[in-house]
């Protein structure tokens, strides 16, 4: 440890280092081992990548333990057999309008909480937790059930029902989605200064300007983390589309990922492309926006 | 999360619910506050209330009920309300004598919780324990274990699929190579019935340790350091300050993930939906409920009554977990 102490962050001070005599051999063995276990880790997905740009043909004759042909085509395959122009298409359809509306609601709703503490707020918030925790599919049946019994005007929805339409989905995923967000963003606001709130009310501000042009542009740091968060979940989310949705044309790409089973499951190479395509999104999120994700993740388990 | 996704977000109310209750907090005034409001200001407050509340009640708490109510009807959905028979415990009877998928299905889902809980989830905290001792090169190792908490379990089924198929999957491949496989022996791991839920759950236990992992992490980052400068002055070794010192002060952290992994082994679903439809060795009680109203023949009373199952198990848990944080909120 001794060697790290450049790098190492001024909480492990003097004293820490003096006491912990680390033999090398030490420090190697938790290196090798977390080499091992960081590998191990990213085997599956590594070895998705190596196989979705290796030839079909190539591989039944070799095997999969070999190296070689290399292509793209299983790329292109995947893309054009699955249709994923389409199916990316609805995911953005669902995805988009939920988050904004899950952080505009949720935002509004931890604005109101922080700013004025009711009795009512405990119930809320036992509530929004509970919503938040309970088995998606203990409530399928009756919000199934709804989607069919509900009648929607041809213009926005071809199936004129609340089933197989994305307003379904986008409400379902937005009622799901919101207890979580304002709870981590009531929590944040809870830290804003409240002279700044008792100098916007001299101003004679409203309710909504403190809510819009003042509270909102400092919560940033955590809209941007649940948002990537949201993004991620909803775009990942499976249930809700597989069960309320009929159209295969109009399934969100995890979805749809079921009716895709049966053509992947024989040809592996263009499984792995299919799988990366699907991947990529979440991937670009992770390792773009990593600092977001995992703050949007920490958020609610520690203290704000 | 996430209630939407297939990751369950949770909050810890303690510390949403403490900073409104202390004093010294630097929140808005409290109390009353709310009565002076003119006109356009409450309409204001109370759009932002109700807005998401409603939805909560029509999609969340209304449906909960209606399952509970429909747990003790015969329906099978079609013609109206009034076609629906009530008949009692009736399906509560039937699921438990005689339907021949339930107890495997509560079996896998026991597993899940056992396996996620005593070998996925320590784990995670193994890994974050490690990890947090400012070792060199720390993010290139973490970053990999966490990865696989971005992809969902959808499609972590299709990742492992190149692992456990049968005649193309990279561990029968190895099997073979080594001697240990006869090719005629192959194993299918998602379809054998006596392998596929072993083979589901390292899919599954793969993703959990790297979220256990975030959470812990981000958790011992919040504690404090002389805390265990203290502990190392007084001699104790590594493992014994973590347990006697460290640990208990995760305890906010330590409720949530056990939460998380209750509340994710007894909502398991898109990775055995993906594989099989939780048929063939991969029952569990998700994909039971789903198949009985999705399916040809739609059973609403008798699908309410293992939704209500669910629901019942699941509200032990929550009202348990809501009790601990109000109580030590109290405190």
């Amino acid at each position: 440890m001794t060697t790290t102490a450049s790098t190492a962050p001024a909480r492990t001070s003097a004293p820490v280092r003096q006491n912990k005599k680390k033999t090398p051999v030490s420090r190697y063995f938790t290196h090798a081992f977390l080499a091992v276990i960081a590998f191990v880790w990213a085997f599956p997905v590594l070895w998705a990548v190596v196989n979705a740009f290796r030839d079909y043909q190539y591989t039944s004759v070799n095997g999969y333990v070999s190296w070689g042909g290399f292509t793209l085509k299983n790329f292109t395959d995947a893309w054009e057999q699955a249709n994923f122009s389409q199916h990316f298409m609805n995911s953005v359809i669902i995805t988009v309008p939920a988050v904004i509306l899950t952080l505009f609601l949720a935002s509004g709703v931890a604005f109101v909480i922080s700013r004025f503490s009711w009795r009512f707020n405990i119930v809320m918030l036992g509530l929004f937790t509970a919503a938040n925790l309970l088995p998606q599919q203990s409530l399928l049946i009756p919000l199934y059930r709804m989607a069919i019994a509900v009648p929607l005007p041809e213009w926005m929805s071809d199936s004129e029902l609340l089933y197989d339409s994305y307003w379904m989905l986008i409400l379902v995923n937005v009622a799901f989605q919101t207890g979580f967000c304002a709870f981590v963003l009531s929590n944040y606001m809870k830290t804003l200064p409240r002279e700044l709130y008792e100098a916007a009310m001299v101003d004679g501000a409203s309710i909504w300007r403190q809510y819009w042009q003042l509270t909102l542009p400092l919560c940033r740091p955590p809209l941007a983390a649940l948002a990537t968060l949201e993004v991620t979940w909803i775009y990942n989310e499976f249930f809700w589309a597989t069960v309320l949705m009929r159209t295969g044309d109009k399934f969100p790409v995890t979805s749809a990922l079921n009716a895709l089973k049966g053509q992947f499951f024989t040809d592996l190479n263009l499984l792995a492309a299919g799988s990366i395509i699907v991947a990529i999104p979440t991937l670009v999120i992770f390792f773009a926006l990593q600092k977001q994700f995992v703050a949007g993740l920490t958020l609610g388990a520690n203290k704000g | 999360m996430t209630v939407g996704g297939s990751d369950l977000p949770v909050v810890n109310p303690a510390t949403v619910a403490k900073a409104p209750a202390g004093g010294s907090h630097k929140g808005a005034p409290r109390g009353g506050r709310v009565r002076r409001l003119t006109g356009n200001d409450r309409i204001v407050v109370f759009a932002m209330v109700i807005v998401p509340l409603f939805l909560t009640m029509v999609f969340v708490v209304l449906p909960a009920i209606a399952s509970v109510v429909l747990s003790f009807a015969s329906w099978d959905g079609i013609g109206g309300v009034s076609n629906i028979k009530w008949i009692g415990f009736e399906n509560y009877k039937n699921i438990a004598t005689n339907y021949p998928p339930f107890w495997p299905a509560i079996r896998h889902n026991v597993l899940w919780l056992v396996v996620l809980f005593f070998i996925a989830t320590p784990l995670g905290m193994f890994f974050a324990v490690i990890l947090d001792k400012n070792i060199r090169f720390s993010r290139f190792y973490q970053t990999p274990i966490y990865l696989p908490v971005v992809l969902s379990l959808a499609l972590i089924g299709f990742i492992w699929q190149l692992q456990y198929s049968r005649d193309f999957g990279l561990i029968n491949a190895i099997l073979q190579f080594l001697g240990l496989q006869e090719p005629d022996e192959a194993i299918d791991w998602f379809g054998d019935p006596n392998i596929a839920i072993w083979a589901a759950l390292a899919a599954s236990a793969w993703r959990h340790a790297g979220y256990i992992m975030l959470l812990y992490l981000a958790g011992l980052k919040g504690v404090d350091p002389s805390l265990r400068e203290a502990a190392s002055v007084d001699g104790a070794n590594e493992v014994k300050t973590f347990f006697s010192i460290v640990f208990p002060v995760l305890r906010p952290i330590n409720i949530i993930v056990v939460v998380i992994t209750v509340i994710e082994s007894l909502r398991a679903f898109d990775l055995v939906w993906i594989i099989n439809k939780g048929r063939n060795g991969l029952e569990l009680i998700s994909a039971l409920v789903t198949s009985n109203v999705t399916g040809e023949a739609s059973r609403i009373g008798f699908g309410s009554a293992l939704a209500t199952i669910m629901l019942a198990i699941s509200l032990i848990f929550i009202t348990i977990y809501l009790a601990t944080i109000f109580k030590e909120e109290e405190q």
